[in-house]
């Protein structure tokens, strides 16, 4: 057993740390409050070398591990969760589904600027009727000579609009039921390609979810995936990874929060001393410290499985459906740490819970991830 | 161009506490950080080594610990590190560490610059670039803000009171750098994974022909006799009332306490 | 004192020649020389890449050798005419020091046509004033400067020398220093003579001023320091005091100038000469706006007092740099310091808590400025600080 998270993963947080304080928390608060979506983020992100870090150098990537990634989206969603759901659909969700399944002139096309942060990408599995329940799907391709025509309509798409590579998919038989499922590489200014309106949320308010709108989009044949009916096992297999990112989102909120919380806590004070001096606050910090460290154990293993090619699946539910549920409880004790200035928007705790309660439904909502790990335990 | 920057690891003071009951600094828990006026000269190092071509290499004076500091700087893009450590360079003052540091600079040979942060936040002595330029023997130019380099000469200008002096000057120079107009850059991935994969060599006195003499405690002239810490201010008085009564009772004060 | 060249070591690099200030070294049959200029400087010692130069000093360590250091000296500033007044402030601080040692009390004076100000030195206190003429040190240079200094300390052998702790001073001091291979504290806020031994007790802030050190040289001469403008006073001049002054005629060879100076840019739109300043109205992040400058800068005025700024608000663009008072910016120490709209980040704490009265105005009364303050007000900056600048005017008239 080793539980030491290795210097030079370390160092991944340490330079993500900083770049997180310096670039993203003194605008946190505005983007949020304005509802912003900040791309020159992600262009910054991109020459520091963070939109490719788990894969090879040779397509643009940081040649880290999936700990050393991990562990980047945590720090980033230490301080802006919205940056971090950006950058985990970019990178778990749309560069990586290419990197495992895409030819090697696709990975030269798309993979290498999505990873140097050129491009961003996106993620459409969602539709109105389709969230958990997959298989409902009606999103549907034809292929007319060398290229495919999609027609259907993505929902609650992250980064959806902004990015310029978008991971869909479709069906190409509806008979086939989930080996019906194909997956597309489309590209942004797609002939039919359009994009509705932009949501507006509860949290992680400064990222951008829209609808996409595919009207006989025309996709080049060459840019399948696989081949046609490998849709769903690819789609599934995004995801098990995809919840790495957002289990460290998670354990990064609630790190965030938490760090708030004892700061405060030290420094209020009542009835002649700081709070932190009272048993029913000193106990509640114990117990948030000891769930956020749960969590990013599990978390890490997760990740440290998919880097060494072990399974991760059930791994990766796990880590999710708990640390998400840890990032809602710790924000909520944290906004009671801060009492009437939790509640506040003047003070960043209020912005955590909001954020943290997203981690609980997307890319698989608790009880999604529920019939994974029972799947998994009852084969 | 080939550019040496040194680096200290320091104590972030911003984070040092003094304890309210023994009045003594609280050193515990306060983290470690690359002096932030030697970023800034690792800016300045790297802006000239990317528009100029060259090498930009980080030494620092410190125990095997301060290595975390030169792993910092190659992840923001230094070429390569040198750590100088050694029981020999314990206790050095200004004039000792100068000594050591120039010595390493020596053995690097063909050095165009030399760039340090003008002071160190702990020490606050502004010491070390100068009698650098003196140990090699070179020109310096101190509290410097910004370089131009033609090819031939630099081109800087020097800080002082009321705006900047412009002064020309040829490598090779020691120059001791103020507050950028940027910020120093942040690290990378690349950078970062560069950082911790390579071996950072530590030279010893003996790899720098050091004479023991010149080095460390006993080649250190100064000899700090006394640590203190300064009397606390008291606490001060809120003058309470609207803008007008407040500044009438502030005036009556500052009279009574004769200081107008 | 004696410089050997040792002719089996030598390589032939000529890295040597460069570095006399003197022109003394030749080659000779490819092996470097010395010639009868040879000052005995050791300028040489450190260039040579073999280590074929020997200065032999007499050993320092001695106290017979110490005691050949007499009289306690003071490096005089001076720009566009004018002696900068924290050399003022240490030729009445050298005084006390020399009286206490019974040693005299010596400025150095170096320049371009400056043997007039003499006056003003020997009616500060100075007992005699080296001085030092020409055109090569019409500007402050490094290279001039330290060679002129460092050939009067090693002629006449001083004790004690004080420089101001400005950029020049700062500059020359360590570079000379370090040519003697002596001590020398950075900085100083506090001098005294240690009534056991009669060494000078330095004393300085470090860690941000979170703790003070006092630092003695022992076994070095002379002992150096650089001492903080504003620490002591400036003395009262008696234009009766007269004192003897010693001319030392110095040709400095152009070529031993490694930096020239070529141009001088004001950029202070308001004075900003903070180290200097009896009286600082700083201004913070609360103003809200570059116009509140104004405002602030009215109120300095009003009490020919100088503009200070947080770094937060040079960050912002409201203020030049020279203005930043704080860590990375300037350590003052004035009468009284206004901070309006300051906050008070440790790193403005660290550039500014040793001013002798602090007049702090913010709007949040937990701002820790209020923790440094002499005098706090809790209220709209707006408001308080021009009713401030109308009583002040009120009453100054």
């Amino acid at each position: 057993m080793n539980f030491t998270v290795s210097p030079e993963n370390e160092g991944i947080r340490k330079m993500v740390r900083e770049f997180a304080e310096k670039k993203l928390a003194p605008t946190i608060v505005e983007r949020d409050e304005k509802e912003l979506f900040d791309r020159s983020i992600f262009d910054e992100m991109g020459k520091l070398g963070l939109m490719g870090l788990p894969y090879p150098e040779k397509y643009g990537g940081g040649g880290m591990d999936f700990v050393a990634y991990a562990i980047a989206i945590e720090e980033i969603s230490r301080v802006d969760a919205s940056t971090s759901i950006g950058m985990s659909v970019h990178t778990s969700l749309c560069s990586w589904p290419i990197y495992k399944y895409g030819t090697e002139e696709q990975k030269q096309k798309y993979l290498v600027p999505l990873a140097q942060g050129i491009k961003l990408g996106a993620f459409g599995l969602t539709e109105p009727n389709a969230g958990t329940d997959v298989g409902n799907a009606s999103t549907f391709a034809v292929k007319e000579g060398d290229s495919y025509l999609i027609t259907g309509t993505k929902v609650f798409n992250t980064n959806g609009g902004e990015a310029e590579v978008e991971v869909v998919f479709t069906k190409t038989n509806k008979e086939a039921g989930l080996k019906g499922m194909s997956a597309f590489i489309v590209e942004k200014g797609s002939p039919g390609l359009s994009f509705g309106k932009k949501e507006t949320k509860m949290g992680i308010r400064a990222a951008v979810q829209r609808e996409v709108i595919m009207v006989n989009a025309k996709t080049p044949a060459s840019n399948i995936l696989g081949k046609e009916g490998d849709g769903f096992r690819i789609a599934m297999t995004t995801l098990d990874g995809g919840r790495i990112g957002i289990a460290a989102q998670a354990v990064g909120i609630a790190q965030g929060a938490l760090d708030h919380a004892i700061k405060y806590a030290k420094q209020r004070v009542q009835f002649g001393k700081p709070i932190a001096t009272q048993q029913g606050i000193s106990f509640m910090l114990a117990n948030m410290a000891t769930k956020v460290e749960a969590a990013r154990l599990m978390t890490y293993r997760a990740a440290f499985n998919k880097s060494n090619d072990l399974p991760y699946s059930k791994e990766a539910a796990m880590a999710k459906l708990f640390a998400s549920d840890v990032a809602m409880s710790v924000t909520t004790d944290a906004v009671q740490v801060f009492g009437g200035y939790g509640y506040s928007r003047e003070y960043p705790v209020e912005r955590l819970m909001r954020d943290a309660k997203i981690t609980q439904i997307y890319e698989g909502t608790s009880e999604a991830m529920r019939m994974v790990i029972a799947g998994s335990i009852l084969r | 161009m080939e550019i040496v920057v040194c680096v200290k690891q320091v104590p972030d003071t911003t984070e040092v506490k003094i304890d309210p009951v023994t009045n003594t600094l609280v050193r515990e828990g306060v983290p470690s950080i690359v002096n932030p006026f030697d970023k800034y000269a690792l800016e300045m190092a790297l802006q000239l080594r990317d528009k100029h071509g060259g090498k930009v290499t980080v030494i620092s004076m410190g125990p095997p610990q301060a290595v975390a500091a030169l792993r910092e700087c190659i992840a923001m893009g230094a070429d390569e590190a040198v750590l100088l450590s050694d029981r020999a360079f314990a206790g050095s003052d200004t004039l000792a560490t100068s000594y050591t540091l120039s010595q390493a600079v020596r053995k690097m040979g063909n050095v165009d610059l030399v760039i340090c942060g003008k002071q160190a936040i702990d020490g606050d002595t502004a010491q070390v670039g100068p009698e650098m330029a003196e140990h090699l023997g070179i020109g310096q130019l101190t509290y410097v803000s910004t370089i131009e380099f033609d090819g031939e000469k630099l081109i800087a200008h020097r800080e002082q009171d009321e705006g900047y002096d412009v002064i020309e000057a040829k490598a090779p120079l020691v120059v001791t750098i103020i507050k950028l107009a940027m910020d120093p850059r942040l690290p990378t991935v690349k950078g970062t994974a560069k950082a911790y994969r390579m071996e950072v060599p530590v030279w010893t006195a003996a790899d720098i022909a050091i004479d023991p003499k010149l080095a460390g405690l006993e080649g250190s002239p100064t000899l700090v006799k006394r640590i203190f810490t300064p009397e606390r201010r008291g606490k001060g008085e809120i003058i309470q009332g609207d803008s007008k009564e407040a500044v009438d009772a502030l005036v009556d004060k500052l009279r009574q306490a004769k200081i107008l | 004192m004696s410089v050997k060249i040792l002719s089996e070591k030598c390589i032939g690099c000529q890295t040597c020649i460069d570095s006399c200030p003197y022109g003394a070294i030749v080659m000779k049959d490819d092996k470097a020389v010395l010639t009868e200029a040879c000052t005995f400087c050791g300028a040489c010692e450190s260039s040579c890449p073999a280590s074929a130069i020997v200065v032999e000093r007499e050993k320092t360590e001695e106290a017979q050798d110490i005691s050949a250091y007499k009289g306690v000296w003071v490096f005089i500033e001076h720009r566009d005419g004018r002696i900068r007044n924290v050399s003022l402030e240490l030729v009445g601080e050298g005084r006390k020091l020399a009286q206490e040692l019974g040693e005299e009390l010596s400025a150095v004076l170096i320049g371009d046509n400056v043997a007039e100000m003499s006056k003003e030195l020997f009616a500060s206190g100075a007992d005699n004033v080296y001085l030092v003429e020409g055109s090569a040190f019409h500007n402050y240079s490094t290279d001039a400067y330290s060679i002129a200094f460092t050939y009067l300390i090693r002629k006449y052998l001083p004790s004690v020398i004080l420089l101001g702790a400005t950029n020049d001073g700062r500059d020359l001091g360590p570079r000379v220093s370090a040519r003697l291979k002596t001590g020398l504290t950075a900085d100083c806020t506090n001098l005294s003579i240690d009534p056991e031994t009669r060494l000078v007790a330095w004393t300085r802030p470090a860690f941000g001023g979170n703790i003070m050190a006092t630092i003695f040289c022992p076994d070095n001469r002379p002992q150096m320091g650089t001492v903080r403008p504003k620490v002591f006073k400036k003395p009262v001049p008696d234009y009766n005091r007269t004192g003897k002054i010693i001319r030392e005629e110095l040709a400095i060879n152009e070529k031993d100038i490694r930096t020239k100076l070529i141009d001088v840019v004001k950029v202070c739109t308001f004075s900003c000469n903070l180290e200097d300043a009896e009286i600082i109205v700083s201004g913070g992040r609360g103003l809200g706006k570059p116009e509140g400058f104004r405002m602030v800068e009215e109120l300095a005025q009003v009490l020919k007092g100088t503009v200070g700024s947080s770094r937060a608000a040079v960050d912002a663009g409201w203020m030049p740099y020279p203005h930043q008072v704080g860590q990375t910016g300037k350590t003052v120490a004035p009468k009284i310091y206004i901070a309006c709209g300051i906050s008070g980040a440790i790193q403005h704490l660290a550039g500014m808590q040793t001013s002798d009265v602090i007049i702090a105005i913010n709007k949040d009364p937990d701002a820790p400025i209020f923790k440094v303050a002499t005098y706090g007000i809790v209220g709209d900056v707006y408001e308080v600080v021009p009713a401030l600048t109308a009583k002040f005017r009120e009453i100054l008239q």
